[in-house]
């Protein structure tokens, strides 16, 4: 019984190749399935995300080839050239292919170090294999256990707890400053790809009212009706700007699009609530000395980055934390595969020796015709139990023995001295 | 028995405290569970210790100023739980847990003295000073919570959260908090400071005066705390203003409860 995997990533993949090789949720259910029905893997799930596309399988014989086989068919599947694909692609196997998916799950092998999202798409890949039957035990337990890790890791290290973009940190703030949002009002200036992404922020955390004001009114409108905001017109500052407790800017201009004097009106028109402003346009479109107003925060596309980059270092510092237990998961699910292991090859070495003493019998009892099939039956029965006995012992010693190490080395030597080649389970 | 209930209460507390400075730093919920259990356990044994103290002198032990200082802690940790559960907020704890230890250690190391004989006894009397020692605990922590206000205030202006700043409550939380135990101070001043009326009408002849000097200085830190609170709802002073207010304002508190009590009030001496 053997884990592979074989995937690329970002490290080892352009985002051209990773393009080509990612699966949507029916390709990967079909990829699943013709595996199987090709009889490269037993058992298999294929993990795809936007940084990602891993197929881990379990090939009942235990050969290296299945991953050979494996990357062949992943050229086959996506219609890509073997050579253009070969050099993206990694291969690991048992051991390494659990500590490398239990990495993943705990954020160890994301881009943004840590990130929460990787766990989820790990959940629904497995709910998704489990639910089509194309997984099996091994792949079951090796899933549970990277889902038991991912919560683990984030639990109990620091590893996914500070914001890491610029838009989540700025979310994180007004937070520090109101709770939860969601009966909270924001502006967001601006229709771009910034604006976009704070976009996607506030509607993640449920904001109450999402007001979105451009330039170009069509190009809000469609933004609006993207994001269920409302549009508000854009320069009719006074009447906006008393609305919102968010307001995040992210447009064009050569100078100060917000002026401390706009602010200060606003703030007396609003009572001086608190007021949360990020600045993510360059050049700056809010001016620096609305910060000295009194319940006013503004936060600009600098400070969120010098705060995005001590939260960067504060994660790099829990990845020693995390590995450990990471190492500590990896280790229980040898174990749990050793002892698996152990049964089976316990199991064939019966059922071999049974086969032999039948095939013994069956020859040396030929010529003893005074031998009646009831004391046939008897030395067959006592010979079993003679076979039986014989197991006992070491199979409690090898069942009792603690280090893990030593545990799949009996098993190999058990493998390699009694079995042959067509026994081995 | 006290010493042993005296010893339980410190080991809890110190176990609390750290536990809550501990989920301070890691947002662990479990050992936010646990810290919230453990002052639990504190409470119950400091009750245990405050009961045995009120056996001792056949009255809410406020008679001297460890007896004071002790009730003062454990309504302290009292409204703080209430203040936690209401508003499921649980940072907090890491700087109330030492504010209640420290009441408690000095109230404990204090050199015992002979109870003195109460002068009045009754539930009504009972009462005004327990009601009115919940008030003033209640008014401190409403003084931790501004002054925590006050820090992440300033963290957020200057953009260095740190550590503790990203695990610390949101500031209207804070207010809103800091509201809660000032409303509670607010109506329990009232109610014992009525009781405490009440209690020298029934005495008069026999102890009491219908004049002190502390039933102005109390009305007057009364009519503060209402001022606070009609102030941090306004424009001008809503939020770091009306925080510091509060702070100065349960400096006048700790005035009335020790100079006042001490040099100037006929009747009240440690409540």
């Amino acid at each position: 019984m053997e884990i592979v995997l074989v995937g690329l990533n970002f490290r080892t993949a352009p985002v051209e190749v990773r393009e080509k090789v990612s699966f949507s949720t029916e390709q990967a259910q079909r990829a699943a399935e013709e595996l199987r029905a090709q009889g490269i893997l037993e058992e298999t799930l294929v993990l795809s995300t936007c940084n990602r596309s891993e197929v881990y399988g379990v090939h009942p014989t235990a050969k290296r080839a299945s991953a050979a086989a494996l990357s062949s068919f992943l050229s086959n599947f996506h219609s890509i050239q073997p050579e253009l694909l070969s050099p993206s692609l990694y291969h690991h196997y048992d051991h390494d292919a659990v500590r490398h998916l239990f990495r993943v799950s705990a954020g160890l092998e994301s881009m943004l170090l840590g990130e929460a999202e990787i766990l989820g798409q790990v959940r629904e890949a497995y709910l998704r294999a489990h639910a089509a039957h194309v997984t099996g035990p091994v792949l079951n337990r090796l899933f549970q256990a990277a889902l038991e890790i991912g919560k683990r890791v984030r639990a109990e290290t620091e590893l996914g707890s500070r914001p890491m973009g610029v838009a989540s940190a700025g979310m994180k703030l007004a937070e520090r400053i109101f709770g939860k949002l969601n009966d909270r009002t924001a502006l967001v200036l601006g229709a771009g790809t910034i604006s976009e992404q704070v976009v996607s922020q506030l509607r993640d955390r449920n904001i109450g009212r999402l007001y979105l004001s451009n330039r170009s009114r069509d190009k809000a409108e469609e933004f609006a009706k993207q994001y269920k905001g409302e549009v508000l017109d854009w320069g009719n500052w006074d009447t906006t700007l008393k609305l919102p407790d968010v307001i995040v800017s992210a447009v064009g201009v050569q100078e100060a699009l917000l002026t401390k004097p706009l602010i200060e009106r606003a703030m007396a028109a609003r009572g001086n609530r608190a007021l949360f402003l990020m600045d993510l346009g360059m050049p700056r479109n809010i001016d620096p000395a609305v910060s000295e107003l009194y319940n006013c925060y503004l936060y600009s596309m600098e400070d969120l980055s010098e705060i995005v980059q001590q939260n960067r270092s504060a994660r790099e510092n829990e990845v020693p934390k995390a590995e450990v237990l990471v190492e500590e998961h990896v280790a229980k699910f040898i174990s749990w595969q050793a002892s698996v292991e152990l049964t089976g090859v316990l199991d064939t070495l019966r059922g071999s020796l049974k086969e032999r003493r039948a095939a013994f019998l069956h020859e040396k009892l030929a010529g003893m015709n005074h031998f009646s099939n009831e004391d046939r039956e008897h030395i067959g029965a006592l010979m079993d139990e003679l076979v039986e006995k014989l197991l006992i012992a070491p199979a409690e010693r090898l069942r009792a023995e603690k280090e893990l190490r030593k545990k799949i080395q009996n098993v190999e030597a058990i493998r390699e001295l009694y079995l042959s080649d067509r026994e081995k389970p | 028995m006290n010493h042993t209930f005296v010893i339980l209460t410190v080991l809890a507390y110190l176990l609390s405290m750290s536990l809550y400075i501990q989920f301070l730093y890691t947002g662990k919920e479990f050992t936010g569970r646990l810290a919230t259990l453990l002052m639990f356990m504190g409470l119950g044994t400091h009750y245990l210790a405050l009961l045995v103290s009120a056996r001792a002198s056949h009255t809410v032990p406020y008679h001297d100023l460890p007896g004071a200082m002790s009730l003062f802690g454990w309504l302290l940790a009292v409204t703080y739980l209430c203040v936690e559960i209401y508003h499921r907020q649980r940072t907090v704890g890491a700087f109330v847990m030492p504010v209640i230890l420290i009441f408690f250690f000095i109230a404990n190391l204090m050199p015992a003295r002979p109870h003195a004989t109460a002068p009045v006894h009754g539930v009504v009397f009972a009462l005004h000073v327990t009601l009115s020692i919940l008030a003033y605990a209640a008014f401190a922590l409403s003084c931790v919570l501004s002054l925590i206000y006050l820090g992440e205030e300033r963290l957020l202006r200057i953009r260095r959260l740190g550590e503790v700043g990203w695990r610390l409550p949101p500031l209207e939380l804070l207010e809103r908090m800091s509201h809660t135990s000032v409303m509670v101070g607010l109506v329990t001043i009232l109610v014992g400071t009525s009781l405490g009326f009440i209690a020298v009408d029934r005495n008069i002849a026999e102890h009491y005066s219908y004049f002190d000097p502390k039933y102005i200085f109390t009305l007057f830190v009364l009519l503060l705390y209402i001022v606070y609170f009609r102030l941090a709802r306004t424009a001008a002073w809503r939020g770091a203003r009306a925080s510091k207010l509060c702070v100065f304002n349960f400096v006048l508190v700790v005035v009335n409860f020790w100079v006042v009590n001490l040099f100037f009030s006929q009747h009240h001496r440690y409540f």
